[in-house]
């Protein structure tokens, strides 16, 4: 049976974790995403959950206490945003070349600086060559979907990589919301004991984690990991059909919205997908045809399927949460115009870079960037394709 | 959507107008809503003027941004009429309550014009009168259910005993005040 319920985004975070009852977390406060350990935290003092939970000293600690406690076969995790992310930086990157299924509860926040505390994509963004599966939410219910899929992805054997749950700093984890919540034992069922190959603490197998390579096997272990990743978009399929049989709802590798005779789509991550959705009923009471992709899975890419939900499309806005510096645009852009390019996509592509340390964004902008692709359809042109949205010039 | 109310809270760091917008979407999710509360943070700091926000509907909300034209607008520190523009894109056909102790008449000199309904309380009365201490924000969130008409008076005292009850599990002593402080309020806000 759901529950309905009203949350916080960090709130139901926190509560899908409980319900998970990993064996270790360890963490380190940063906003937004503090409330996550700290909630936590009340959970392991009442006895709620059997999790080790360690309040350690840095974001370096909490990610190297994550990889040692599942390089000895426990359940991890870890949460944090932002500078955090920055300061493990070393970590992410030993976590899955050690190719270990922990999990990371980021709450997206802008990296400095100027110093900020709001929402942007320049954290995780600037972790996506790094190894790990990425998933994004748009709101609370996703967050909290989302983290209860967590495990079963990054543990799944054809994959055994580090996985990222993404969601909006304040505007998902700080917003109360509705939502439905799983029963306790449901969760637990679905998330099933972890069971791990490999491990330092099986006397029965020794092994080492984590030795130095030289030249004649670090490539070798570069394209296992890589193996794992390929494998990463079926596991994500499988558990999100596993998941919508325990709880009706639906996930992908991204979502279709309207598409089914769109000729202009945005394609974006996260929170202000919501609001695209709204201006899109609006757009379309118009007569418009207008579609959103929203991105799911970020790692890997379904760089595929994307080109296939977006082959009707006659002008695409690729919207970007962060800046990439390289004069044409974030990263969610490059991904998508390899993507098209690799299909022969005969569209007009533009990138937009929005939302920078929290800049608002209001149903009105989304409705001004489907009327400028309705303008580059009519010109044959699509003119500038690097953007600002809502920058004060 | 549906019956969409769309309320601005205006309030200075450690007032708890972000608790009270929190408080708000509690509420409403009980009477079987669909609620959004979330706050807007400038600098962390205590005094720094804060934006709190709430949706309530009768349908899903997906939207995630701002409000920026409320049907209503509540004014936790009257500091803030001089600081923020807090009728900006306010509806006429609303109406702001502002937390004061001056008269109606004179508050609404310092409104710029707005022609909707203004309504004013004097939390910090209510709140010593109930609490002993000033809390502003539980007399403005009976303020608002009553000035916005979002449950009726019964229902919204019910739902706030049973949310106190839970919220204040460790320290019984301060749910009869805070009651008070909510009865008292719906008949205050004038």
């Amino acid at each position: 049976m759901a529950k309905r319920d009203r949350l916080s985004g960090n709130e139901a975070v926190a509560i899908a974790l409980r319900q998970i009852n990993p064996d270790v977390f360890p963490a380190f406060p940063i906003t937004p995403s503090t409330e996550i350990p700290q909630y936590f935290a009340s959970f392991a003092a009442n006895g709620q959950v059997d999790t080790e939970f360690i309040p350690v000293e840095s974001e370096h600690s909490s990610m190297s206490a994550a990889i040692g406690a599942s390089a000895a076969g426990a359940r991890s995790l870890t949460a944090t945003s932002s500078c955090g992310l920055a300061y493990m930086w070393e970590e992410l990157y030993i976590a899955a070349s050690n190719r270990l299924p922990l999990a990371l509860a980021l709450v997206n926040r802008a990296l400095s600086g100027p110093i900020n505390i709001n929402c942007d994509h320049s954290d995780s963004m600037g972790a996506r060559d790094a190894g790990w599966i990425q998933i994004y939410a748009e709101n609370n219910q996703e967050a909290y979907d989302n983290m209860v899929q967590a495990f079963r992805i990054s543990e799944h054997k054809d994959v055994r990589l580090p996985i990222m749950i993404c969601q909006d700093g304040f505007i998902t984890s700080h917003a109360v919301e509705n939502m439905e919540l799983l029963e306790d034992e449901d969760v637990r069922k679905f998330v099933g004991e972890y069971e791990p190959e490999n491990y330092l603490l099986n006397p029965e197998c020794p092994m080492a984690a984590g030795p130095y390579s030289v030249t004649d096997y670090y490539m070798e272990a570069k394209r296992n990991q890589a193996e794992g990743m390929r494998h990463a978009e079926k596991a994500v399929l499988d558990v999100a059909a596993e998941f919508k049989a325990l709880s009706g709802r639906e996930y992908g590798l991204f979502e279709s919205y309207r598409m089914e005779d769109a000729d202009r789509a945005v394609v974006m991550i996260g929170s202000a997908a919501g609001t695209a959705k709204d201006a899109i009923d609006r757009l379309r009471e118009r007569g418009e045809k207008a579609g959103l992709i929203k991105i799911r899975l970020f790692r890997p890419f379904p760089a595929e399927a994307i080109a296939e939900a977006l082959k009707n499309v006659k002008a695409i806005a690729v919207m970007d949460r962060a800046e990439g510096y390289t004069n044409h645009g974030g990263p969610l852009g490059a991904d998508v115009m390899a993507a098209l390019f690799r299909a022969k996509s005969p569209a007009h592509a533009i990138n937009i870079v929005y939302g920078l340390g929290g800049r608002d964004v209001r149903v009105g902008d989304i409705e001004n960037v489907f009327e400028d692709l309705n303008q580059i359809i009519k010109d044959g042109d699509a003119g500038e394709t690097y953007r600002y949205m809502g920058i004060r010039e | 959507m549906g019956n969409l109310t769309e309320i601005r809270w205006h309030g200075r760091g450690g007032q708890g107008a972000k608790t009270a917008a929190l408080l708000l979407a509690d509420v409403a999710f009980q009477t079987g809503k669909y609620v959004q509360g979330f706050p807007e943070y400038g600098p962390e700091r205590m005094g720094a003027p804060i934006t709190a926000y709430n949706r309530i509907s009768d349908t899903a909300i997906r939207v995630h941004s701002n409000i920026y034209d409320p049907q209503y607008v509540v004014v936790v520190d009257e500091s803030l009429l001089e600081a923020v523009d807090v009728t900006g894109g306010l509806k006429e056909d609303g109406a702001i309550l502002i937390n004061t102790e001056r008269s109606k008449e004179e508050i609404i000199r310092h409104l710029k014009g707005y022609k909707g309904k203004v309504y004013t309380i004097d939390a910090k009365k209510v709140s010593l009168a109930t609490m002993g201490k000033y809390f502003p924000n539980t007399p403005l969130l009976a303020a608002i259910v009553k000035v916005a008409g979002i449950m009726d008076e019964e229902t919204f005292l019910r739902e706030m005993r049973a949310s106190f009850n839970h919220k204040f599990a460790s320290k019984p002593e301060v749910i009869d005040g805070n009651m008070k402080a909510l009865e008292m309020a719906l008949e205050e806000v004038q």
